[in-house]
């Protein structure tokens, strides 16, 4: 199997969500990954995208989110750049703490970290924050 | 297409919204608080979900059945959900959520809990 690297540039609106999710849903198609892992790529990358255009880029359609997908023999890595000023994710509170299952909000980064298997984040220092989600094969 | 498509029915004193969709960030999740909010405002706050159709939730989806569960119950009405397809009940389960929601597989045995 080759190495196959796409990128994408889109806007900082809300129906970019769906657009990445489509975008990286065939890209998975082509790489051949399992119908479960690709379930829970496309739940990450909806969730990272959401956060790239909400909390990162605030809705300015100004600003990009940027995608890069590879798909190497061994595993499939995305990274989701967006330039907002960048957060720490070790202070987002656990969802699943008793006093925060009945928030409305505050699951997406869970829901990363749950369906991929390495999920980091790199805040720039000249400006952005780039989330890297790895799924293995 | 919508999103969500949402159809309503009385079934006693229970009001019954079939859903088909995606319930995610944006156009689904919207639909599903604004028929909330509608059935709130008139005065019907025993409501049954009924989610066999959805075939997609996000966490912004799931932000809002909680959203909806909390407006119900402060307005002293009961949620209640129903047909949960396998992803959905493994989505409430890691987050906890299914110990929140009253949960069925049968209509008939949702409606009558109700009573």
């Amino acid at each position: 199997m080759t190495v196959e690297t796409t990128e994408l540039s889109l806007p900082s609106r809300i129906d970019t969500v769906a657009t990445a999710a489509a975008a990286v849903a065939e890209f998975v198609g082509r790489s051949g990954m399992s119908e479960e892992a690709a379930f829970g790529i496309d739940m990450a990358v909806r969730e990272a995208v959401t956060n790239a255009v909400l909390h990162g880029n605030r809705q300015d359609e100004e600003k990009t989110v940027d995608l890069t997908l590879k798909s190497s023999p061994d595993a499939l890595e995305i990274s989701v750049h967006d330039q907002g000023p960048g957060f720490n994710p070790e202070e987002v509170p656990d969802p699943t703490a008793q006093e925060n299952i009945l928030k409305t909000s505050g699951r997406g980064i869970f829901f990363m970290r749950t369906f991929m298997d390495e999920v980091n984040w790199l805040i720039r220092p000249s400006g952005g924050t780039t989330v890297r989600m790895v799924k293995r094969r | 297409m919508a999103e969500l498509n949402i159809n309503e029915r009385q079934a006693g004193d229970v009001t019954v919204l079939d859903m088909s969709g995606k319930i995610t960030i944006g156009e689904g999740s919207v639909a599903l608080r604004t028929a909330i909010r509608r059935l709130l405002e008139e005065g019907k706050k025993r409501i049954l979900l009924n989610l066999a159709g959805v075939s997609y939730i996000d966490s912004s989806g799931i932000g809002e059945l909680v959203s909806s569960f909390t407006a119900i119950t402060n307005a002293g009405g009961q949620l209640k959900l129903l047909n949960l397809t396998q992803k959905l009940q493994d989505l409430l389960t890691i987050t906890k959520l299914l110990t929140v929601f009253d949960v069925y597989e049968s209509e008939a045995e949702a409606l009558n809990s109700f009573k």
